[in-house]
């Protein structure tokens, strides 16, 4: 019988998930208590009691510099795990914020359940130190995240999203299983690092270990939704409601990255070299197609969809790298994408909840109809496509440069090019909204106060990591650190 | 602490052009007035630093530096010498003009002086920059504006495909550079972006033989180089008149600028092997964008091509390495800044009142509006290299600079003098002598506004300031050239 002695810091990790079942129990509370329409006041609580989360935890539920490995082994608290719940709970505000608005989803209180526990198992991701607790992390996440893309039961292509996803997601997650499993099975253990100590000292045999890489990649790659496991992406994104998609399409893709990093490498780096030559080669497909296909879309969800692709395979250019610098790249072009893909998707859902539409042909002449939306898509849409001031650029510069800087030149002459590509059809929908007429002009665009509070919070904060840097690298490099 | 007047120069642009932004759409006089004030500071403290920057002293000045990301070594520093002193001033006159020739704009003026406000941000920034992160910075801030400005208020007909392919083209240019920049970084070792620093890093012959090209043409794609030319006459063309001003007149120089200070001045060898190339390259310019423009029937392309041809000159001097060619391409680049300034205002103010470019339908509008006239002859004998004007400063030393390299290339180049005096005097009697074309009559051509005539009097009256008056911009230059110098081994 093992011996298990409560410590302070145990729970001082898990601060951020106790904090989401806190939140999560006050939902279900109110849920009952309250009338029906007045439940997207639940909105605003959520919102706001995840960012009293991320208050509390930066000032009482920090890591130490030393990592720590917790409950067991099974939890490792350290920068990585602690800034990317940071993000997380971010991304989670922003889109309560962005749903309460929406009609049969911002007044359901299990909409706010879902929410939370998927991002309560995304903490969990990002801390897991074991596989164990790693999997059932990535369920945690993934199945309210399916019901959450066919959440609109009456809608055809929500249900169709949902089930989609569920299945593609299955599909991944049992071969990711299975590698899991073989890695045990050489191993002997489930602990990450452990399982570390193991295979650098050369017992496993190097083919199978490149078997279980290419079989945990497949869940990885799903996660993030870098080709070629990509081909749920643009269904699921266009079927389930825009602040799901928003939210799938940021928070989910960064608990991915966050896993793909520690696993990757905390496991397989001193043995096998070659891990870097798949990942690049998952890089350089998901920026190539993702980009070209997004050229052909004339929906917006699904050009974001396809756009998305494409950022995961940016983003990878710093997994390939292999170096504090390409880690704090990846961290600091993660928090970046999710501030400005949640303003891309926080315009959708605005333009939609008004005018019922997501085609990019009907933005015309947005910019007289709704200036301050506009606006806000086009720093957006901007930050998407690297421009200065803003945090993409940034996100864009560092992953460049830990590329050259690990002599990988190709590939950030590849990741150039791409982003040429990538500034092509960013600017087509910034001409659609800036130049373009439409009859609709004169009709006003009402927009709710959740929304101006969330695209202005998500603006300031696309503007402040173009501008400022330091602070936010610091952030980075500090993460980045856990891992080397 | 000395006041920072550089970093003031930068921020005045962007900070008014949000406070525009913040105004209602509607009070367009307002936003006029507000416009026209900020880019009145900033002319006069672009001034301000041009008149006190002591040559005697030389080196840069009016340094700032402050730590931006000190773990990469970046910081946010900027500080003019002789070669950038003149490019800030040129830029605050062009903001001023720029300001004044569109005061007519009505379609959403707010938006329009927001976004070239932030456009002079980044044009500002990168003049003074003395970090290269920091140049880039400012260097795509300048390059995106230009896509809503032309795609917004441009020519109905083109600019939509202007728009897109001036932006793709700088883009592309421009990330390029980023490339041969971050190699730059990461192979000098020193852990710094600070530009003066990484000229002491002595690369590898090799390094710079092989990242020049990069660093050097991607920045030259805003310069106009040829075959990568394409893009400006069609920008030119669309954009709206105080936009092809800022593009033409400001912008193109930023390539030049910025290809000078990182390709050359951080890759001296690189520069040394490459200069044949970029010699010839600029020879076709000049040469061949003469021979466009002479061709050309429509007004504006003609001064588009003509920016081509000039733009050329620049290029030819940096490649000759010399003193003479050094530093005709300094004056060069500011007298041509000023001078196709006053071209695309001239242009804009007919276009306006005879709702046509196309030459062979105007005819005499001397009699209707004789300052125009006047201010396009200046314009004109700027351009051809008359003695009395900027233009002889500064393409005399480029010629000698050039002879002393390869006279054959001089001689080919000067045949562009020729040409351009050709279409100068073509333009010049088809379009503002002769009779006033049949259909123009009925369409009761007034003379231009009091604003439109300060902002061509000025032009000129720069123009010819320099012209007799040389010492006003020589030295200076000529300070900032010996350091190019003392970089390529002190030739």
């Amino acid at each position: 019988m093992i011996e298990f002695n409560f410590t302070l810091d145990m729970f001082i990790a898990i601060l951020p998930e106790i904090g989401l079942l806190v939140l999560a129990a006050i939902v279900l509370i109110m849920d009952v208590i309250l009338p029906r329409e007045r439940r997207r006041v639940m909105g605003w609580i959520v919102a706001g009691g995840l960012f009293g989360i991320i208050i509390v935890s930066i000032f009482a539920g920090r890591p130490g510099m030393e990592a720590q490995l917790l409950w067991g082994g099974m939890v490792r608290f350290d920068w990585l795990a602690f800034i990317f719940k940071m993000i997380f709970l971010f991304g989670a505000a922003v889109t309560a914020l962005f749903a309460m608005d929406v009609d049969n989803l911002g007044n359901r209180g299990e909409f706010y359940l879902l929410l939370l526990v998927a991002t309560m198992g995304m903490g969990l991701m990002a801390a897991a130190g074991d596989l164990i607790l790693l999997y059932l992390a990535i369920e945690t996440t993934s199945i309210p995240l399916y019901v959450l893309a066919g959440f609109m039961t009456k809608e055809k292509k929500s249900t169709e999203s949902g089930f989609k996803y569920l299945f593609f997601g299955a599909l991944t997650s049992a071969i990711m299983l299975y590698g899991f499993s073989l890695l045990y099975g050489f191993a002997g253990t489930t602990s990450i690092y452990d399982l570390a100590a193991i295979v650098q000292q050369g017992d496993v045999g190097l083919v199978p270990l490149f078997g279980v890489l290419l079989l945990v990649l497949v869940g990885f790659g799903f996660k993030i939704s870098a080709v070629p496991f990509h081909f749920w992406a643009p269904d699921v994104y266009e079927g389930a409601p825009t602040p799901v998609t928003g939210f799938l399409s940021t928070a989910s893709k960064a608990a991915g990255f966050a896993v793909l990093m520690r696993v990757l490498l905390v496991v397989f780096p001193e043995s096998l070299p070659s891990w870097t030559s798949v990942v690049a080669i998952l890089s350089v497909a998901s920026m190539t197609l993702g980009n070209s296909l997004a050229l052909a879309q004339r929906n917006m969800k699904r050009l974001l969809a396809y756009s998305s692709i494409a950022h995961a395979g940016y983003a990878l250019i710093g997994v390939v790298a292999f170096s504090p610098l390409g880690m704090a790249a990846v961290v600091y072009y993660l928090g970046a994408y999710l501030l400005t893909n949640l303003a891309a998707f926080g315009v959708v859902v605005a333009f939609w909840r008004v005018t019922g539409s997501d085609e990019i042909a009907d933005y015309a002449g947005l910019s007289r109809r709704a200036p301050g939306l506009s606006l806000a898509l086009m720093v957006a849409f901007l930050s998407l496509a690297g421009m200065p001031p803003l945090g993409g650029f940034i996100g864009k510069v560092l992953v460049f440069a830990a590329a050259v800087d690990a002599d990988l030149i190709w590939l950030a002459l590849v990741g150039i090019i791409n982003s040429i590509v990538g500034l092509y059809y960013y600017l087509t929908v910034l001409k659609v909204v800036y130049l373009f007429r439409s009859e609709d002009e004169e009709k006003p665009l009402p927009i709710s106060r959740s929304y101006t509070v969330a695209l202005v919070i998500l603006t300031l904060g696309i503007v402040l990591t173009g501008t400022l840097i330091a602070p936010f690298f610091a952030w980075g490099t500090t993460a980045a650190a856990a891992l080397f | 602490m000395q006041f920072p007047i550089l970093s003031v120069i930068v921020f005045i642009p962007i900070l008014s052009g949000l406070l525009i932004l913040l105004m209602p759409g509607h009070r367009k006089d307002e936003i006029r007035v507000t416009a026209l004030a900020a880019s009145l500071i900033a002319l006069g403290l672009s001034a301000w630093a041009y008149f006190a920057y002591d040559i005697q002293m030389g080196g840069y000045q009016f340094v700032e530096k402050y730590d931006w990301l000190p773990t990469l070594g970046i910081s946010y520093s900027v500080g003019i010498d002789g070669i950038n002193a003149p490019l800030v001033l040129l830029t605050g006159i062009v903001m001023f003009t720029g300001v004044l020739i569109s005061w007519g704009i009505d379609d959403r003026p707010r938006e329009f002086f927001a976004f070239l406000f932030i456009l002079a941000t980044g044009v500002f920034g990168v003049f003074v920059a003395q970090d290269l992160f920091m140049l880039f910075f400012f260097y795509e801030i300048a390059v995106f504006p230009m896509f809503l400005l032309i795609a917004i208020w441009g020519w109905k007909q083109t600019r939509e495909y202007a728009a897109m392919k001036l932006t793709l083209y700088l883009f592309i240019g421009s990330v390029f550079s980023l490339v041969g920049a971050l190699a730059m970084y990461f192979s000098s070792g020193l852990n710094t972006f600070d530009m003066q620093l990484l000229a002491t890093a002595n690369f590898s012959t090799n390094f710079q033989i092989f990242w020049f090209p990069f660093v050097f043409f991607g920045f030259a794609v805003l310069g106009g180089i040829f075959p990568f030319h394409n893009w400006s006459p069609d920008g030119h063309v669309a954009a709206p008149t105080a936009v092809s001003m800022f593009h033409a007149g400001v912008l193109m120089k930023l390539g030049a600028f910025a290809a000078l200070r990182v390709g050359i001045m951080l890759l001296p060898e690189g520069a040394i092997y490459w200069r044949w190339l970029i010699l010839g390259l600029a020879t076709v310019n000049v040469v061949y964008g003469a021979f466009i423009a002479l061709v050309q029937t429509d007004f504006k392309y003609v001064i588009g091509f003509s920016s081509v041809s000039h733009m050329g000159l620049v290029m030819l001097g940096f490649a000759t390495l010399t003193r003479e060619g050094l530093l005709g391409a300094g004056v060069q680049m500011f007298s041509h800044g000023v001078m196709t300034a006053l071209f695309f205002a001239v242009v804009g103010m007919v276009y306006d009142r005879a709702h046509t470019r196309n030459i062979p339908e105007l005819g005499g509008f001397s009699t209707r509006m004789p300052w125009v006239a006047i201010a396009f002859i200046v314009g004109g004998l700027v351009s051809m290299g008359m003695p009395g004007f900027s233009g002889f400063v500064a393409e005399f030393p480029i010629f000698m600079g050039v002879w002393r390299v390869m006279p054959i290339v001089a001689i080919i180049a000067a045949v562009s003098i020729v040409i351009t005096a050709g279409y100068i005097i073509r333009i010049t009697g088809q379009v503002f002598y002769g009779k006033v074309p049949e259909p123009l009559e009925h369409h009761n051509i007034g003379d231009v506004t009091v604003l439109d005539k300060v902002a061509l009097g000025m032009l000129s009256a720069i123009l010819i300031a320099i012209g007799v008056y040389p010492a006003l911009m020589v030295p200076l230059v000529s300070s900032g050239v010996n350091l190019v110098l003392s970089l390529l081994g002190g030739a």
